[in-house]
């Protein structure tokens, strides 16, 4: 394995390990706003880790400018996605969990 | 090389997995929008990935598409089911 490639790999297993806690607590958490903290850093950060591992090991310059290009249309479009979600719920009076009351449930 | 991408691949499966379950199972209409939008960012480097291990990195045209109109689909969505129509 060469340097570039190394590299590659370290960021690509960063992502998913990020991505996979990210599932497990949108899988686990009691409530929605929990929920939405989990998965929406999660999302816009694992997804960056990935493009910008999967450039190193790519020769060609346009395609490594549309990876790049990708991976920041996330960055905007994720943010703002989960910014309207957690809005028109609390618009919707969607009331956050405390403690001691039921839910957690899987 | 190519079992690096394989491994990461098989990673997001799980996790989409576990975002259709909550996207199933999710109690209110934002669960489930939420749990949406994560499985289409997810989608979307799973489509990547995809052209890396076939060995065709034009797939990544198709993941620019699909991350302009996830983002579209997910406001739609919102809209429709906070005002029941979408005009």
């Amino acid at each position: 394995m060469q340097a570039h490639e190394i590299v590659t790999t370290v960021l690509l297993a960063l992502g998913c390990v990020i991505s996979l806690t990210g599932s497990y607590g949108l899988l686990r958490m009691p409530d929605f706003y929990t929920r939405l903290h989990t998965a929406g850093k999660t999302d816009s950060l694992a997804q960056v880790m990935i493009f910008v591992g999967l450039v190193f090991v790519t020769p060609d310059l346009l395609t490594q400018l549309k990876l790049v290009m990708v991976a920041m249309i996330l960055m905007i479009a994720a943010p703002t996605a989960t910014h309207a979600i957690t809005k028109a719920a609390h618009l919707h009076h969607l009331r956050p969990w405390t403690k001691g009351d039921p839910g957690g449930e899987p | 090389m190519s079992w690096v991408y394989l491994a990461t691949a098989v990673v997001l499966l799980v996790g989409m997995f576990m975002i259709l379950i909550r996207a199933i199972a999710g109690p209110t209409v934002y669960d489930r929008i939420l749990a949406t939008n994560a499985l289409g960012t997810k989608t979307i480097v799973f489509v990547t990935l995809l052209g890396y291990i076939s060995g065709r990195p034009e797939f990544i045209d198709m993941a620019i598409i699909y991350a302009l109109v996830s983002f579209i689909t997910t406001i739609a969505i919102l809209k429709f089911a906070q005002m029941g129509r979408l005009d």
